[in-house]
């Protein structure tokens, strides 16, 4: 159970990215966020994982506060949290295997990274995540010689390496084409379906939120404006959200 | 967040005023940019007459032709000479000088008239002379004929007869005595071959070469880890509570001294050992064998849930058998020094031409033996100043405030004490007052004072920006060094070291570090953030970060980077020899010194050639990395 409580970001400019926002998120769901670009859904989602430190209010995740975590503690909270970025963001110059086994950094003694060196047993699991995402014969090829779509399937390995409890998504599939939005977004729904992780993940898209969401909340200026199920985005709901001017497509 | 319905219309109203100061202020940029070169065209004499000036052409003529024509290849000649004697001004009884006797064979000389005012023209023709040589005709002052000075610009070209015949103009030189005109034909024979300076140049091209090469390399490989620590994104984060930087500030004296201690030691107990070479080769394979066994076994691969194993006997049995690992590793290193050196002493007679094989190992042995007691305190410092700091941050994330503002106090007026100490310590060495009430005493009250004031006025909890205190230190530091040229360095180093390209090393080097260690640094700033934060969100730790995110983004331009020093490098080694630090600059400036244009070409083709090379190189190199 992941309970947001209260949680505000005010950037260093004045900004304010989020405006008191409570929601919270049980076990094993699929929850979507919405909004425009700049609502706030990329602080919301690197406010749990603490990459955007919040101004106030409260993370609790099982009960532990993640906001109150130490630099350490922090470490260990982060390494059960998987992320997937809308760029990617692979090492370009690393091999696939290599930025698949960063995953594990968390895990493993940071002396033997020094000298660049990962257990047996975390290499066999780095081939067994790759052949899950249906990419093993990528492995030795450098990150930037596979196509968009590749990519993120490296990405998503690279987050099932944490052994995660969460997957925090920051637009996936936003850099992608529809039919390989899908396969990257189905991914997603095996892991939440069949591991039993949460998943939390911003779109853009509503076709793809009614597709694989269980859940939605929607940020408009940093602000909650819906909470509920997909279905329940109606019109009216819809203008609350994307604004008077906006309208319906696909 | 919406437009003002108006902000269209009030930019339009107000772009004529802007307009009119904007004119208004370019013309007065360009006013101001005249005013700066009309002054500068004074400062720097900016004078087009002198170079219209027939004597500047002349030399500038002359001088090209010689730096056209590189010393490099010569043919060997025959020379023949022959003197003529004649009368300047002619005598007042009408004595001619008597024209040396000659057999129908020989070559000889003849002047018409025989004798002649100074700055009168008399006609030279010689005779008999080998076929098609060529070379000087020269008036020969001072009634000596073996006189080595001679006067005059003309040449003589002989015909298929070996004949000749030139309008010499006599110089202003009268005398009383009988003064010589001289003709020195030569004749190129057999093939072409090269000259002394070119042997000289390429001696010393090799020299500049490979003292750029050992600069650029001891220069990049120091660079490297100074260029994280003087980048802003990477430190910029780096936030730490008082407690910690206290207990680290502390750490690195201490763990240095201690470092040296125990190093000594196992030093003294290396040398105990002896100098047997079987005893050695032992040890140097035995020694690092178990500590990587010993390491292997303190330092668990993967760490299962906690952070640290939660038994305290465990945790105290694997720091012990680190630290005897650490022993186990520098007692192997002191062997494997003298074990080189013992190697390459002998082998250095053995291996006859390639004896420089075995001096390489004796230096190399050399150098191991005096770094690695330094290297060594130097790492026990860090990880002493890095396990306190931890210990400070668990007892500020631990203790209550009230609890912590007193440790806060007394640790922070101790660090502050060391730092300050250590300053005083450096201004005694440096300056001598002689005066422990300015150098030991004051320091170590204020640093104490300062620290204690820091304590007591934040927060104990507050997190400190110590990464920034850091950066800018060090991007101080590295501004302050890069700002003295390699020039002015060498000059010390040839004091430290002696002349010779050594001092040139050292000085390339230390310059190559700090000049580097900012392009660097820049760099690791202008990095794509993105894997960053993916590598941070896995859990992975500082280190770790910069391992995986980092470095494979920086290797294309810190190569790049390398490879263009490596080229700066041997161009500044060329000037280096100036002062006396080795290379090719030493000849150049002595051919330069002596007027010997043609050597200082020789030596100007040879860097063009080096520093060409090295542009192509380089290219092929970076086209392979990238």
């Amino acid at each position: 159970m992941l309970q947001i409580k209260n949680l505000t970001k005010i950037y260093d400019g004045g900004v304010q990215a989020l405006d008191n926002v409570s929601f919270e998120v049980p076990d094993g769901e699929f929850l979507a966020v919405i909004g425009l670009s700049g609502s706030g859904k990329s602080t919301l989602l690197r406010c749990i994982n603490r990459l955007i430190e919040p101004t106030s209010g409260q993370i609790l995740w099982d009960g532990v506060d993640i906001t109150a975590a130490s630099q350490e503690e922090m470490r260990l909270v982060r390494r059960k949290i998987g992320m997937v970025f809308q760029h990617f963001n692979l090492v370009h110059r690393s091999k696939v295997i290599t930025n698949v086994l960063s995953g594990r950094l968390g895990y493993v003694n940071p002396a033997w990274s020094l000298v660049n060196r990962f257990p047996k047993e975390d290499i066999e699991k780095a081939m067994r995540q790759l052949t899950r995402v249906g990419i093993v014969d990528k492995a030795n090829q450098r990150a930037d010689e596979l196509s968009g779509g590749q990519q993120q399937r490296v990405g998503i390995a690279r987050a099932l390496m944490q052994d995660p409890r969460m997957i925090l998504a920051d637009e996936p599939v936003a850099s992608l084409d529809p039919v390989l939005a899908h396969s990257i977004m189905s991914h997603l729904e095996d892991i939440n379906k069949n591991d039993g992780v949460m998943v939390l993940c911003s779109l853009h898209f509503l076709d793809l939120v009614h597709r694989y969401a269980g859940r939605v909340v929607a940020l408009n200026a940093g602000k909650l404006v819906f909470e509920g199920l997909p279905k329940d985005i109606d019109d009216k709901k819809f203008k609350e959200i994307y604004g008077r001017d906006a309208e319906r497509v696909g | 967040m919406a437009a003002t319905p108006n902000g269209w219309g009030s930019a339009m109203q107000t772009k004529p005023k802007t307009s009119l100061w904007k004119s208004a202020r370019v013309g007065l940029v360009t006013l101001l940019g005249l005013v700066i070169f009309a002054y500068g065209f004074q400062i720097t004499r900016v004078d087009l007459e002198e170079l219209r000036s027939e004597k500047r052409q002349e030399s500038l003529v002359r001088v090209t032709r010689a730096l056209a024509q590189p010393d490099l290849l010569a043919y060997d000649q025959t020379e023949e000479v022959v003197n003529i004697p004649l009368y300047v001004p002619c005598r007042a009884d009408g004595l001619l000088s008597a024209a040396p006797a000659h057999t129908g064979a020989d070559p000889y000389l003849t002047l018409t008239p025989a004798c002649a005012a100074p700055g009168e023209t008399v006609r030279v023709e010689g005779f008999n002379f080998a076929p098609s040589t060529t070379g000087p005709v020269r008036f020969v002052p001072g009634g000596d004929i073996n006189n080595n000075v001679t006067l005059g610009r003309d040449n003589a070209d002989t015909d298929e007869n070996g004949h000749f015949a030139l309008d010499l103009t006599l110089p202003k030189r009268p005398s009383e005595e009988v003064q010589y005109i001289r003709a020195t034909l030569r004749r190129n024979i057999g093939t072409p071959h090269l000259t002394q300076t070119a042997r000289d140049t390429w001696e010393k091209i090799i020299e500049t070469v490979f003292l750029a090469l050992l600069a650029t390399v001891f220069g990049t490989l120091l660079a490297i880890p100074i260029s994280f620590i003087a980048a802003r994104n990477l430190m910029k984060p780096v936030k730490s509570p008082l407690a910690s930087i206290s207990l680290s500030v502390l750490g690195w004296p201490v763990g240095i001294a201690l470092g040296f201690l125990a190093f000594g030691w196992v030093e003294a107990f290396s040398a105990r050992l002896g100098a047997a070479l079987w005893v050695n080769l032992l040890v140097t394979i035995l020694a690092p064998l178990a500590a990587v066994w010993g390491l292997r076994w303190a330092i668990p691969e993967e760490e299962s849930n906690a952070p640290a194993p939660s038994l305290p006997s465990l945790r105290l049995a694997r720091l012990g058998v680190i630290f005897l690992s650490a022993l186990g590793v520098f007692l192997g290193l002191f062997q494997l020094a003298s074990l080189l050196m013992s190697i390459g002493e002998a082998a250095q007679p053995a291996l006859a031409s390639f004896g420089f094989l075995g001096y390489f190992l004796f230096q190399i042995g050399d150098i191991l033996a005096l770094t690695a007691t330094a290297l060594g305190a130097l790492a026990v410092g860090a990880a002493l100043s890095s396990f306190l700091g931890r210990i400070g941050l668990r007892a500020t994330e631990k203790m209550t405030p009230v609890g912590l503002k007193p440790l806060n106090l007394a640790l922070a007026a101790l660090a502050g004490a060391t730092i300050f100490g250590l300053i005083g310590y450096l201004v005694e060495r440096l300056y001598q007052p002689g005066n422990p009430f300015y150098t030991f005493w004051l320091p170590v009250a204020l640093g104490a004072a300062l620290g204690a004031a820091l304590a007591l006025f934040i927060k104990p909890k507050t997190a400190l920006p110590i990464g920034m205190v850091i950066y800018t230190i060090t991007r101080t530091i590295l501004n302050a060094l890069r700002s003295v040229e390699a020039l002015v360095m060498a000059i010390v180093f040839v004091i430290a070291v002696g002349i010779g390209p050594f001092a040139g090393v050292m000085a390339l080097g230390l310059h190559t570090i700090v000049s580097l260690a900012k392009l660097y640094s820049e760099q690791v700033e202008s990095i794509a953030s993105g894997p960053l934060e993916a590598i941070e969100a896995t859990g992975a730790n500082r280190l770790q970060t910069i391992i995986y995110a980092v470095i494979p983004q920086i290797v294309p331009p810190y190569i790049s980077y390398t490879m263009y020093r490596w080229d700066i490098n041997v161009r500044m080694s060329t000037i280096i020899g100036f002062v006396g630090g080795g290379g090719i600059g030493f000849l150049l400036q002595q051919n330069i010194n002596l007027l010997n244009y043609r050597g200082a070409s020789a030596q100007m083709l040879a860097i063009a050639i080096v520093v060409a090379s090295m542009d192509y190189i380089s290219s092929v190199l970076r086209e392979k990395t990238l």
